[in-house]
């Protein structure tokens, strides 16, 4: 069965290309473009693994990040960190607040996809997730 | 009989023991060591130059024609000594505390430093002593004719004795009177010379006393019987001219410039004024004690000659005593050479001070009056107006001729210097008295006394008795000096005196109470009238106990413990001191007040050292320039005042400033964030939707047109953000080109509300307009204004957070400029945050998460700035921005735009 995932990002545009690459890798993609919403959205759908904008309008992602580690039912769900912002600084707020990965727009599509791959098979450790030397570049 | 010879000899050789006691003295004096000079007796016998040649022969003369009325000439002084002592003592006190240089310069003082005055004053000495200078001359001349037998140098030749004796004294009067111009004209050497001079006159009249009545009479007894057996006995007693002539002589001491001289200038300490006060009368009885006797001789003994004014000579001189005779010679010369020298040295310190060093100045006002050149000038001055006077005295005695009527001038010359009294007196009693009131009142006394007096006696000295003087000018006989007023003036000299002194008194006051002092006048009355008040006597350097202690304590004040520890230290060593303290000499005192003055200023330090040594009350000059330099040091300490408040507010700027630039700086690491969003955003779909379409794997032809779609639109978003930063910096570094042309204020804002999109139905935000207010027709550039109102709404779209947003546009219609407002019904923008809305990067809090990269608002007034308005946030109620645009300057915007 084909895992589902959430993808939280207000850029329609984005958000469409995102949900066109993962679905054509055989993952059942959701989208949601709004913060204030996002926690609500993520226990209805109950995704498998999160892709998280940070710059949200209402509220941003760190946030929505750090309510997910503090609650039970959602503090293993494995968590891609997207941001537009390119600081090392962003990328250390992320891991601290227990993102598992964390990626740096504008990616390259393959990027991405091994990125939820390696999400979904549990053997990427939230520390060394994702394309790190490459976002923290 | 001495040959003439010798008498020179004897002469020169007395002179030449002057010159040596008044150099000693002077050295001593400035050593500091002198303490005789300092003693009162010295100042009393100084005094003594009242009695001059004149009395000294001439009260012989008197008492064997008109009997005991000599005495009147010491009964003034006399009674002046004892009973108006205390006037003496103010008059010195003054002198000191002033530092007044002569009669003339008191006078002027105290009238508010007036020059005019000063020389009339020394106008009117000059008159009144220049006679009697001749008279001083005429009394050696006629001596040395008497005594001197003919010898190798010739006969004595009567006009060049005087000649020699004029010069010799004009030399010793320069060579002490003007060694140097010290502040306190005080002359030591001089003044000692004098007071020998005062013993060997009283030893002479004495000896000739004690001569004739035990001598030629057998003692007191038979003297008194040959008293009442001479007609000297039985001269007529006329009580008003005694009265007259008591009160002449005791005005006169209080006036003669040179008694003014000798009593108030020379004096070194106030105290000796006391022992004066008996003393001197003491002295005065003693030269008069026998002058009946040897009248009454002279008059009985045929040897004697014919002549009373000379019997002191001649009684010894025909009774074979020719040492007596010689010392009697001698008596007399030492009478005629000190008066000549006092007088000579009192009038050209008047005539250089107050006609020619003004008239120097006024010739060289162009230049630098505090140059060194003054003090020469000054000096050369006094040197020659000393050479004048002797020159004057001389010139006068030689056109008299000797005549006789030289003896009567004595008394008209106390008549001339009389007039300054009224001023003089009411200066140091009345506070009320003016400069008008003592400028008149010895005008008109003074033309008084020329007219009745000295005019005449100078037209009969000289020969001339021109008609005018008997019938009156203009044929007026009350105005004939004989006949003044039309009084058959029995006693010239007493009516003189009445009409005088009673016009000049007259005047006096009535001017002065109808006058209107000046500031400077009636400050210097008060200093005058008020003298204790405002001085501490003059005590001498010698009797100012722990004066230099005082001293010490103010320097350390002023110049710091150890700074005043040396200065004082060094000051003793070279003093030959033992110990820390200096004896307080003048030089060391000058000494000290240099070095206080450049700490202080000049004037402060002198009036500090001044008071402290007691020598003066703190002048009105020493207070103006005190002043002055008080205010300098004000405005000196304002101008650090203004330059602390300066720094202290550039302080606070730069706080501000700095603050400002930590805002910014956050904001802009912000800015840089949000740019870096804004660029990466767009940039993520294009990378994206691009490597999809670069794939091996196809995508329709829906898809695929689609996705190149958001490329393209993603490219022209990125050029809008482009477009915009580029904007900002275009219109900030003043390089846009405005493209003006005339519209409407509605058209403008229809446009932008279009672009906008919130005219659309179900738009985000309701807009209230007036269309009838927007009929402003505008000279301005279209395009750009619609760009500050498209930003303005779509903020207002934005930002507004009102359950129903509602977005209202006002229009002010002013005189020259038209207000848009845009005011939403959000809550406005909180105060702290005010100042920075209109800085580039700016984006509020409550702003977070919105798009737009925070430039708008700092486009939109820069664009303002540029069409000459303006752009502002008014507090109050919403949001509320208003655009001010000018009107109706077509012709200044066309310039503008033309100059830009």
């Amino acid at each position: 069965m084909a895992k589902r995932i959430l993808l939280v990002e207000d850029e329609a545009n984005i958000l469409e290309a995102i949900g066109f690459i993962l679905s054509r890798d055989g993952w059942e993609v959701l989208g949601h473009g709004k913060g204030e919403t996002a926690l609500a959205e993520i226990d209805r759908v109950d995704p498998d693994i999160l892709v998280l904008d940070v710059m949200l309008p209402g509220r941003s992602g760190l946030d929505i990040l750090r309510d997910l580690r503090e609650r039970p039912a959602t503090r293993a769900l494995p968590v891609l960190l997207l941001t537009a912002k390119g600081q090392a600084r962003d990328r250390e707020q992320a891991m601290a607040l227990g993102a598992n990965a964390f990626l740096t727009k504008p990616f390259s599509n393959d990027e991405l996809v091994a990125t939820v791959r390696s999400l979904s098979e549990g053997s990427v450790s939230p520390s060394s997730a994702g394309d790190d030397r490459r976002s923290g570049a | 009989m001495l040959s003439f010879d010798g008498l020179v000899a004897v002469c020169v050789l007395y002179v030449a023991g002057l010159f040596g006691v008044a150099f000693l003295a002077e050295k001593r004096a400035m050593e500091g060591k002198a303490r005789w000079l300092n003693s009162p007796i010295t100042y009393t016998l100084s005094l003594s130059i009242y009695t001059t040649a004149w009395t000294f022969y001439g009260a012989v003369g008197s008492a064997a024609r008109s009997g005991m009325e000599f005495l009147t000439i010491y009964l003034g002084p006399t009674l002046v000594f004892i009973g108006w002592f205390w006037l003496l003592r103010k008059m010195v006190r003054i002198g000191r505390a002033q530092r007044i240089t002569s009669i003339a310069d008191m006078i002027s003082s105290r009238y508010g430093k007036s020059g005019g005055l000063a020389a009339l004053v020394t106008v009117l000495a000059v008159l009144g002593t220049t006679p009697y200078i001749a008279l001083q001359l005429q009394s050696v001349t006629l001596s040395f004719e008497v005594f001197a037998r003919p010898g190798a140098l010739g006969a004595p030749d009567t006009e060049q004795t005087a000649v020699w004796v004029a010069a010799g004294l004009a030399l010793f009067t320069i060579v002490f009177g003007t060694r140097s111009l010290d502040v306190n004209e005080r002359h030591p050497g001089l003044v000692s010379a004098i007071a020998l001079e005062a013993i060997v006159k009283l030893f002479a009249i004495l000896g000739v006393g004690v001569f004739v009545v035990w001598g030629v009479a057998d003692g007191p007894s038979d003297m008194l019987d040959r008293i009442e057996a001479s007609p000297v006995s039985d001269a007529d007693w006329n009580g008003a001219r005694w009265l007259g002539l008591t009160a002449l002589s005791a005005f006169a001491i209080l006036c003669l410039p040179r008694m003014f001289q000798v009593l108030v200038v020379e004096n070194s300490d106030e105290r000796h004024l006391a022992t004066a006060a008996w003393a001197f009368p003491l002295y005065l009885l003693l030269i008069s004690l026998f002058v009946v006797p040897i009248a009454v001789i002279g008059l009985s003994v045929p040897e004697a000659g014919s002549n009373p004014d000379l019997f002191v000579l001649t009684v010894p001189l025909g009774l074979g005593r020719e040492g007596l005779a010689l010392l009697v010679f001698l008596g007399g010369f030492s009478a005629a050479t000190s008066m000549v020298i006092v007088a000579a040295l009192a009038l050209s310190t008047m005539v250089s001070n107050h006609i020619i060093v003004p008239l120097w100045l006024q010739a060289t006002r162009h230049e630098d009056p505090m140059s060194g050149d003054m003090r020469r000038v000054a000096l050369m001055a006094r040197r020659l107006s000393i050479g004048g006077v002797l020159f004057l005295g001389l010139g006068y005695y030689r056109l008299s001729g000797g005549a006789d009527a030289l003896a009567e001038i004595g008394l008209i010359a106390f008549l001339g210097v009389s007039q300054i009294l009224p001023a003089l007196l009411g200066g140091i009693l009345w506070r009320g008295a003016t400069r008008v009131g003592a400028a008149i009142g010895i005008g008109a006394g003074f033309a008084i006394w020329a007219w009745l007096l000295l005019i005449p006696n100078v037209a009969e000295t000289g020969g001339l008795v021109p008609s005018i003087l008997d019938t009156g000018p203009f044929g007026l006989a009350w105005l004939s000096p004989a006949t003044p007023l039309g009084l058959q003036a029995t006693d010239p000299l007493l009516t003189a005196m009445v009409l005088s002194l009673g016009v000049n008194t007259l005047l006096f006051i009535l001017g002065s109470l109808f006058s209107f002092p000046s500031p400077l006048e009636r400050l210097q009355g008060a200093q005058f009238v008020n003298v204790y008040d405002h001085s501490r006597a003059l005590l001498g350097w010698r009797g100012a106990a722990g004066t230099a202690d005082d001293l010490l304590i103010m320097a350390q004040r002023i110049l710091g413990t150890s700074r005043a520890g040396r200065l004082f230290q060094e000051a003793a060593a070279a003093q030959g001191r033992t110990g820390d303290v200096p004896e307080p000499t003048p030089d060391f005192l000058e000494s000290l007040e240099r070095e206080l003055a450049g700490s202080v200023g000049a004037a402060t330090a002198h009036a500090m050292v001044a008071q402290i040594t007691g020598g003066a009350s703190v002048s009105v000059r020493d207070l103006l320039a005190v002043a002055d330099e008080t205010a300098q040091i004000m405005e000196y300490s304002s101008q650090l005042e203004a330059k602390s408040a300066e720094l202290s507010q550039t302080a606070a700027r730069l706080r501000e400033v700095n603050q400002k630039l930590t805002e910014l700086s956050v904001q802009k690491d912000a800015f840089l964030s949000q740019i870096s969003h804004e660029l990466r955003t767009p940039m993520t779909s294009i990378r994206s939707f691009s490597e999809i379409l670069m794939q091996a794997d196809p995508v329709d032809d829906a898809a695929r047109t689609r996705f190149s779609r958001i490329i393209h639109d993603e490219s022209l978003r990125l050029t809008r953000l482009l477009d915009d930063l580029l904007d900002l910096s275009v219109l900030e570094n003043g390089l846009v080109t405005l493209h003006r042309g005339e519209t409407t204020l509605r058209d403008v804002l229809d446009r932008a509300f279009y672009a906008a999109g919130a005219m659309e139905e179900g738009g985000r935000i309701a807009v209230r307009r007036d269309a009838g207010a927007e009929e402003v027709t505008l000279v301005t550039d279209p395009d750009r204004l619609t760009q500050v109102f498209i930003n303005l709404i779509s903020n207002a779209q934005k930002y507004c957070d009102a359950a129903e947003p509602e977005l209202r546009i006002e229009v002010r219609r002013g005189a020259d400029a038209v207000e848009i407002v845009f005011a939403d019904n959000g809550k406005g923008i909180p105060s702290r945050q005010r100042s920075l809305i209109f800085e580039k990067f700016a984006r509020l809090d409550t702003a977070k998460g919105a798009p737009g990269a925070g430039l708008g608002l700092a486009i939109s007034r820069e664009i303002m700035a540029r069409l000459g308005g303006s752009l502002t946030y008014q507090p109050g109620g919403g949001t509320r921005f208003v655009v001010r645009l000018p009107l109706g300057l077509a012709d200044v915007v066309a310039a503008r735009s033309v100059a830009e």
